[in-house]
């Protein structure tokens, strides 16, 4: 089962940290809700240090994909900083404009580095996973499309 | 010229309470959601987004329901709400390697390792009218036959990559300099020639579909000929990477549906370089093929000075396709001219009076004009 991006090799390893905050971006906010719940989030238990914001990331490519960079066009983006009860800064940047969501990323970000890792990499871990299915599952919807093309040889007569 | 005029406030907001209305249409007809717009009209969502150089697939379905329809109207709107919200900086380089395609064909191989992927496609329809499209509930659809389907492969090597690695065709490699210089950006810096391919792709991302296509199809006609070749398009998610200034790593954001069309185009060489095929480039956001067919013929024509090519043709002149290829500053000229211009015309119709008086006390028995 691929997790998130196909292409493994090309990613350099990671940090806990850095997955957690991409998985909590890639979450639906509905399921962030629960997942705060069952870890016990309080929301009162932190201080909006910038409330959610909503603004725009320059997406850029490549030419060619691999070739010069160039600013393919923006999107929106919604940002959001708190402090939560043990010091810790938490950012969430989320695709979109949904303030909830970005808020929720934040307090999560917050709350993961006030636990030991290995309490959090589990988590992360299901959550990527999840990520890694819903992506799976709507890109293999077109293996039935697949075809084999036979090329016609015309004037080959005996 | 025009000058502002006073008056008409009550006329104007009666006019666009109307707008309102007709927008609506007849009121025994549910009102369409823009959930509906963006799960329903998904194209004309993609060219919005596209266009209006914006990726935000509600904002776009709610343009296109506030245009009623009208897409460069909406694209005007998505252009316009953009320029209230701050800029938080650039995304990484999409990894376009790591694109998760649902489409996936090449006209240049048939048997590409991963194969060919048609994916939702207009192509090879009938193209006749689907009347059961009419009832609110269509039949019931057949369900796919799952057996014998063999799973995608996570890793579908690019076809050109594939031919640059024999040396067939150009590398795409970033400029040796990359470090150094700044990525050229029309929404920052006002647009100067000669533009660089960056600043080009930028323009042609959000141009117009149709003057992008009108142009594209003059190269295959002959107008700048290029020989293209659709070597690879796709179409699928990519995760679109972040790094914020008070993190200082790189985070991921989210996934996007781009489209990507790799044209393949006549090759060059010389005494000393073997020949090789060229290529042009097509991005856009969400399902956007013609688009992304017609920016890649349209980057390889504007290339021509690259290959030392003469520039004669108007897909080739770099000038008139940036400065024509904006909707919204082409609209934006056109349809002033539907604002007063009394003044202005008032002053033309006294010149033109002037000058026939004076050609009529030239000639001392005019003969009379036909009744026009």
């Amino acid at each position: 089962m691929p997790i998130t991006t196909g292409d493994a090799a090309a990613t350099p390893a990671r940090s806990l940290r850095q997955r957690w905050i991409s998985a909590c971006a890639r979450t639906d906010p509905d399921q962030l809700h629960i997942l705060a719940d069952v870890l016990g989030i309080d929301g009162t238990a932190f201080d909006v240090l910038r409330p959610a914001e909503n603004g725009l990331v320059m997406v850029r490519g490549r030419a060619g994909g691999t070739g010069q960079l160039f600013n393919a066009g923006e999107m929106t983006v919604t940002r959001c900083s708190v402090r939560g009860r043990s010091g810790h800064v938490g950012h969430g940047y989320v695709a979109g404009r949904d303030k909830t969501h970005a808020e929720l990323a934040a307090r999560l970000d917050a709350h993961f580095q006030a636990q030991p890792d290995d309490t959090t990499l589990p988590i992360v871990a299901e959550l990527e996973q999840q990520i890694g299915e819903r992506a799976h599952a709507r890109q293999q919807k077109s293996a039935p499309t697949r075809v084999e093309f036979f090329t016609m040889v015309r004037g080959e007569d005996e | 010229m025009y000058v502002a005029v006073k008056g008409g406030e009550k006329a104007i907001d009666s006019a666009h309470r109307l707008l309102a209305e007709d927008r609506r249409g007849d009121r025994r007809v549910p009102e369409l959601g823009t959930d509906q717009i963006d799960a329903q009209l998904g194209r004309a969502v993609d060219r919005v987004m596209t266009e209006g150089a914006l990726h935000d697939r509600k904002l776009a379905a709610l343009a296109i329901k506030q245009a009623a329809g009208d897409l460069i109207e909406a694209i005007f709107l998505i252009r316009a709400y953009r320029t209230t919200l701050p800029r938080f900086g650039y995304s990484e380089p999409l990894n376009m390697r790591a694109l998760r395609a649902r489409r996936r064909i090449s006209a240049t191989f048939k048997d590409l390792p991963g194969g060919q992927v048609l994916g939702p496609t207009f192509d090879y329809t009938h193209r006749l009218l689907d009347f059961a499209l009419e009832d609110e509930q269509p039949a019931a659809e057949e369900p796919t036959d799952a057996s014998n389907v063999v799973e995608l492969p996570v890793d579908m090597p690019r076809v050109l990559e594939q031919l640059a690695r024999d040396g067939l065709i150009e590398e795409a490699t970033p400029p040796t300099n990359e470090d150094t210089r700044e990525v050229g950006d029309i929404t920052r810096t006002p647009r100067e020639f000669p533009a660089d391919r960056d600043e080009r792709l930028q323009s042609l991302v959000r141009g117009d579909e149709g003057f992008l296509l009108a142009l594209g199809y003059s190269t295959q006609r002959g107008y700048g000929r290029t020989h293209p070749f659709a070597g690879e398009i796709r179409v699928g998610e990519v995760t679109v990477e972040f790094e914020p200034e008070e993190l200082g790593f790189a985070i991921e954001l989210g996934d996007i549906t781009v489209t990507e069309c790799e044209m393949i185009n006549q090759f060059k060489g010389s005494a000393e370089h073997k020949p090789k095929f060229t290529r042009g480039y097509g991005l856009g956001f969400g399902h956007v093929e013609r688009k992304a067919m017609s920016m890649a013929l349209v980057d390889r024509s504007l290339r021509a000075d690259e290959f030392g090519e003469a520039r004669d043709a108007p897909a080739q002149d770099e000038e008139f396709v940036l400065s024509h290829a904006d909707n919204i500053e082409a609209t934006g000229f056109v349809e002033h001219l539907k604002l007063p211009h009394y003044v202005d015309f008032q002053s033309e119709l006294e010149l033109v009076r002037k000058m026939r008086a004076e050609i009529e006390a030239r000639q001392p028995d005019p003969k009379p004009e036909a009744a026009e």
